[in-house]
């Protein structure tokens, strides 16, 4: 019975999120820059580190010795490495944390939002005064204590985005749980005699996913946006590994000779985060019951 | 009314406490030693020692985090390791000028979000309100410091209208006030459009309509009200957001305000500068979300706070 039900709700956002114009253009961007980032080796015309002192900053369509097409598509930056090859090697980076971190977060907010919201009591005090307390620190500042104290890299920076964020998905998760477990459907397995495991994997979580769900898409562009935050104040993923954030910071000291190059990396970015947060709005149109005639 | 406020005040304290322990932790548990930032790698251990004790860092952890706490609840945040000046001075000097950049920036999402939100709504699925809907999404999707960094070489270098950095004049506030404005302009323009949506549709609204009121004073006088109780949440929301927001725009336009200071004193682990610092925006952040509840009530008197 549950398990049809479920279904049916699924197949109903789905049907709904594929008449959302938004939601899909989102959804193809996304395959396209997922797609860029993982054959970034052979869609790129250079190698991203090869360095052509004599050809920096050169403008867009510019001749190019380390091109294989000959031409810098979109310009050289202030070693002459091709900008285009490092944007597609720079989406590795982003689509990476951007993901990693909403699993790692996903992860620890749904055990703890469930272990909270199901036992409830002296469990979900602390742990929400926990989650309380990392919701009034200042995130940015937090994300930069963290980079000056681990240092820069990519691992560091999975670390420094997931400690806090785990906090507002279990949040979520709780809230959802502590509505379930009220329901004939969850007293009905525990009168079954099922373990409190059981009943909050198999029962209570599957009902949470909407929400879950929701929540990554939108977690995603704000993880990403992070990262270029701190790659951007230099704390984040250092040259020469190229990230979109380190790009727009090297940029910014080269405006008024090569003004593209601040550009470019930045409307990849929106452009990016636009995406998930089309996608995202539509898989909340999607999975709300509330919005179904 | 005062009773509500005091009890929130009260609540708030374990919070504002917490806050101050995970950063002492988070300071102590990572490697580095603010002495050696302090006075070079090549100090001799005596002197290193010296330091140490006048600063009172070779005490036990838990007397360095009391003192911290009862000091601070004196008004007293220590001094600067760096520059032995008093942490809250530090923080008194920088402070009005975020505020004034915060301010400015909340003016500007206002007008601009609640305009844009109020003629989306009326004309609902009009070309005004996709294409705005559309710009505001992308709004909230642009990087602050590269809206920031594109406008300045639009408006500072090409068109030569603002001085792109440094704080010397009101002048050098409206870039950054209008870039860190826009962004959340974009997010409350969605909520007022969504919360008039749904204000709209209710029964109280179509009776303004049926007695003959003009769409004008049906939307502004009854509508308008009641649909600022969700962008009231917003803001106060936000109120966060524009503090981390005013670090990265105070990093690229150059002021000298409290996100530049924070981030000055992580990079020199300054700890009393981190705390008193971390602990002031905590603060900040929880006030204004009382604001926010507090607002409701004038706002929709039904809601009583309890």
């Amino acid at each position: 019975m549950t398990e049809r039900k479920s279904l049916s709700l699924y197949k109903d956002a789905y049907k709904r999120l594929k008449r959302n114009k938004p939601a899909i253009f989102g959804l193809i961007f996304i395959i396209i820059i997922v797609f860029a980032a993982l054959f970034a080796p052979f869609f790129a015309p250079a190698d991203p580190n090869k360095i052509d002192l004599p050809n920096r900053l050169k403008p867009s369509g510019s001749p190019s010795r380390i091109c294989s097409n000959g031409v810098y598509i979109l310009g050289s930056d202030e070693y002459g490495r091709d900008i285009f090859s490092r944007l597609l090697y720079g989406a590795r980076v982003s689509l990476m944390i951007g993901v990693v971190t909403q699993i790692i977060t996903t992860l620890i907010g749904v055990l703890i939002g469930a272990l909270a919201g199901y036992y409830g009591g002296a469990i979900d005090m602390v742990m929400m005064r926990v989650a309380d307390m990392l919701f009034a620190f200042p995130d940015l500042l937090f994300y930069i204590g963290m980079m000056f104290a681990l240092g820069p890299g990519i691992v560091n920076m999975f670390i420094a985005l997931s400690i806090i964020g785990w906090a507002g998905k279990a949040r979520l998760v709780r809230s959802q749980v502590i509505a379930l477990k009220e329901t004939e459907f969850v007293e009905a397995a525990k009168a079954q005699g099922l373990s409190d495991f059981r009943i909050i994997v198999k029962h209570i979580l599957p009902n949470c996913m909407g929400p879950i769900i929701v929540s990554v898409s939108i977690g995603i562009p704000g993880s990403i946006l992070a990262e270029a935050g701190l790659s951007f104040l230099g704390l984040g993923i250092l040259p020469p590994t190229p990230s979109w954030g380190n790009m727009i910071r090297s940029a910014s000291s080269y405006l008024r000779i090569q003004p593209w190059y601040a550009v470019w990396p930045g409307i990849v970015l929106m452009l990016t985060t636009f995406a998930f947060n089309l996608l995202g709005d539509g898989l909340r149109d999607a999975l709300d019951p509330r919005l179904k005639q | 009314m005062i009773q509500y406020i005091v009890r929130r005040l009260i609540f708030s304290i374990p919070v504002v406490i917490g806050v101050t322990l995970i950063t002492f932790v988070l300071l102590n548990v990572v490697p580095g030693d603010p002495v050696l930032e302090m006075v070079g790698k090549h100090a001799d251990p005596q002197t290193i020692n010296q330091i140490r004790e006048q600063l009172g860092l070779n005490d036990p952890l838990v007397i360095q985090y009391l003192r911290f706490v009862f000091n601070a609840a004196r008004g007293d945040l220590g001094k600067s390791f760096k520059t032995g000046i008093p942490v809250s001075k530090m923080i008194g000097d920088t402070f009005p000028t975020t505020l004034k950049l915060a301010l400015s920036a909340y003016l500007v999402a206002i007008i601009l979000g609640v305009s844009v939100g109020i003629i989306s709504a009326v004309k609902q699925y009009s070309l005004f309100d996709h294409s705005m809907m559309i710009v505001a999404l992308a709004g909230i999707s642009a990087p602050v410091f590269w809206v920031a960094v594109i406008a300045q070489l639009i408006f500072g270098l090409k068109l030569g209208w603002f001085p792109i950095s440094g704080y010397y004049s009101v002048k050098h506030m409206i870039l950054p006030a209008i870039v860190l404005g826009t962004r959340f302009a974009a997010s409350i323009a969605r909520y007022t459009r969504s919360a008039l949506l749904d204000v709209i549709r209710q029964d109280y609204i179509r009776t303004a309509r049926a007695k003959g009121l003009s769409e004008r004073a049906v939307i502004f006088i009854h509508a308008l009200k009641n649909a600022m109780i969700p962008v009231v949440t917003i803001l106060g929301m936000q109120l966060s957001g524009l503090l981390t927001g005013s670090i990265l725009t105070e990093s690229v336009f150059a002021i000298p305000g409290l996100g530049r200071l924070s981030l000055w004193a992580l990079s020199e682990r300054d700890y009393p500068l981190v705390q008193g610092v971390v602990l002031f925006t905590a603060v900040i952040y929880i006030l204004g979300n009382l604001i926010v509840d507090i607002s409701y009530a004038f706002l929709n008197p039904r809601i009583r706070l309890k």
